[in-house]
């Protein structure tokens, strides 16, 4: 006879509250530890579309993501012409806030030069941008659709032509894709009365072949390291390798989000493991008699204490099979990507178990040093 | 037969039971002995804190005594030899359990409560659950046995604990306050039924008192007072020993 399950059954509803309380708990859990992931993710994402191996970016900079960088746009066509350069683009990235279909859309626009290095690594839906101005690729996060038409910086309607999925960018901004002419006339032109006050000032607002980087893809055989040594003999540029961009992003870009969220998770988690603790510890303090009882008619110490630690094992485990399955059905309706790898939630699988466990041992500890001389009186 | 020509029960020989130490030291029986016989029913009584409850939870095996010994159907307890599972074994085994509050387990029905005992002792689950459904029907409460305690009257709870104290044929059947829970009706059902069952199966029934309407169903009454046996009184003309 199996007194766990048998007392379970009896308390059903009350057991899956008790339960559906703790799934909700450790969704939470889950949902930050996801989180937590999707900044990581999400700040790597950019450099991931890239595809580049190194990044040339303006001297003394550690741009395009961590610093402002602008480095003249014929820069391209000479990190394309150094030794072990397969390829290279030139690219720009800029936040802009645009309105569509009457809401506020937060957009990270990447300007490409097409049929070159920066552009979407995958278009899901439509097709890529065929002319040179006024169409654009996005993000479906962003909620536009094929064929919407939506107004980016002062006078320009662009339509959307092309869709992708999962890019976005470190601060969870879908990111749009237009082409390297309008995105630096979205960058770099200037209002009319601020162009008149540069005129006036001499400087030349005529001008906008600026970009923000120039990736490039070096051959399987070339190392990344000297073509970026290469680079920085130009002593008006710095190069960055992938894995340098990828350093920078993660540690510096979004490394105080990244600390902020993991160590919400961390007392998210300690509190979780205690709440646990206290609702496995309080079952058993309420059945001290029906344990005394037990121990009074015989029943030996490892019938019950495998009364308790089933109980325990099941809730913990229940309500973390529930907690999970509803973080994997609502991650997506998070405003921010929310990511769970196999090897975090069977981490916390685990951690579940072993706190079931040790909150168990309190309860068991208190269930052995129950007299069976308490059953006897009122 | 004479009681006394018979081999006691349940055999006490001056046992003693403290309490703490120095000026702290309670003593909740002094010097106590007494021989319970097969098929008698016998009272504890005696005030609060006489050693009523001390004395049931020695001869239960729930607390060793400070000093003196105890048999139980031939068995020497207490004598260093016994470990706990041992006690918990002979509990099993030879003990029965009677409560004032039944202590039924409240997720259990009631044949699931008395077969519960059985399959402590070993037995498997088909065969548990025959004799627990038979003592139901046996103590008359056959007819609830897929009932909850919460479901039962007071009465027929105290039945199946009986059920449950009688699943594994103990030799000695210790009750505290059988009757408390119960009005005087159902108390006397309770106690005539205990009757009828240490006559039947020739057992040793103990049960700490106060109720005095079933005082007429006992054998034997032991009044304790401060730890001490102070007065046997026999109430069905059988040998009354003389205290110790």
């Amino acid at each position: 006879m199996n007194l766990a399950y048998r007392d379970v059954r009896h308390n059903l509803f009350r057991f899956l509250l008790t339960c559906f309380g703790l799934s909700l708990l450790l969704c939470v859990v889950l949902a930050m530890i996801g989180i937590y992931r999707g900044i990581v993710v999400d700040a790597l994402t950019i450099p991931h579309i890239a595809n580049a191996d190194v990044w040339v970016v303006a001297a003394n900079t550690r741009g395009p993501f961590a610093e402002a960088s602008r480095i003249p746009g014929d820069t391209r066509e000479a990190v394309t012409r150094l030794h072990g350069v397969v390829s290279a683009g030139s690219v720009t990235y800029q936040t802009v806030e645009a309105e569509s279909q009457g809401r506020k859309l937060r957009v990270y626009v990447i300007g490409y030069e097409l049929d070159r290095l920066g552009g979407p690594r995958a278009i899901v839906e439509g097709r890529a941008i065929a002319q040179s101005h006024y169409e654009l690729i996005a993000d479906k996060r962003s909620g536009l659709e094929l064929g919407d038409r939506i107004k980016l910086g002062r006078s320009n309607t662009f339509t959307v032509v092309g869709l992708t999925t999962g890019h976005v960018a470190s601060g969870g901004d879908p990111v749009v894709f237009l082409t390297l002419l309008d995105s630096q006339k979205l960058q770099f032109d200037l209002a009319p009365p601020a162009a008149r006050i540069e005129q006036a000032r001499g400087i030349d607002v005529q001008s906008q072949d600026t970009v923000n980087a120039v990736i490039a893809r070096v051959k399987d055989n070339s190392s990344p390291e000297a073509v970026a040594e290469a680079t920085r003999r130009w002593k008006h540029l710095a190069a960055l390798t992938e894995a340098e961009q990828e350093d920078i992003l993660t540690r510096s870009v979004v490394d105080m989000a990244r600390r902020q969220i993991g160590l919400f998770m961390s007392i998210l988690l300690t509190v979780s493991a205690v709440v646990i603790a206290l609702i496995i510890y309080t079952m058993t303090m309420e059945k001290l008699k029906q344990i005394a009882t037990l121990k009074l008619i015989g029943a030996p110490d490892f019938k019950i204490v495998g009364m308790i630690v089933q109980q325990a094992l099941s809730l913990g485990l229940i309500g973390f099979g529930f907690g999970a399955l509803l973080i994997f059905n609502i991650k997506d309706y998070f405003p921010r990507r929310v990511v769970l790898e196999p090897d975090n939630v069977a981490a916390i699988g685990v951690i579940v178990v072993i706190v079931c466990l040790l909150a168990s041992s309190l309860g068991v500890r208190a269930a052995l040093r129950v007299d069976p001389a308490t059953a006897l009186g009122s | 037969m004479p009681v006394a020509a018979r081999s006691p029960l349940v055999h006490v020989r001056n046992i003693s039971k403290h309490f703490g130490e120095g000026e702290s030291r309670v003593d909740a029986l002094r010097d106590v002995s007494l021989d319970i016989y097969p098929g008698e029913v016998v009272a504890l009584l005696g005030p609060s804190g006489s050693g009523k409850t001390t004395l049931l939870n020695v001869i239960g095996c729930i607390i060793e005594p400070s000093e003196g010994t105890v048999a139980l159907d031939g068995d020497t307890v207490f004598d260093r030899r016994w470990l706990r599972s041992d006690l918990r074994r002979l509990r099993l085994e030879k003990l029965g359990f009677i409560f004032q509050f039944h202590n039924l387990l409240p997720f259990l029905d009631a044949t699931d409560n008395v077969a519960l005992v059985l399959e402590l002792a070993g037995a498997d689950t088909t065969s548990a659950c025959k004799r627990a459904i038979d003592l139901l029907d046996y103590l008359e409460v056959g007819h609830r046995k897929t009932s909850f305690p919460a479901k039962l009257s007071g009465g027929e709870a105290q039945r199946v604990a009986i059920a449950r104290a009688l699943a594994n044929r103990p030799r000695i059947i210790l009750a505290d306050e059988p009757t408390a829970a119960l009005d005087s009706k159902r108390a006397g059902i309770v106690m005539d039924l205990l009757r009828k069952l240490a006559v039947e199966q020739q057992a040793a029934i103990i049960a700490v008192t106060h109720d005095d309407k079933i005082f007429d169903r006992f054998d034997r009454m032991f009044m304790l007072r401060d730890g001490r046996l102070d007065q046997e009184m026999s109430l069905r003309g059988k040998t009354a020993a003389t205290p110790a």
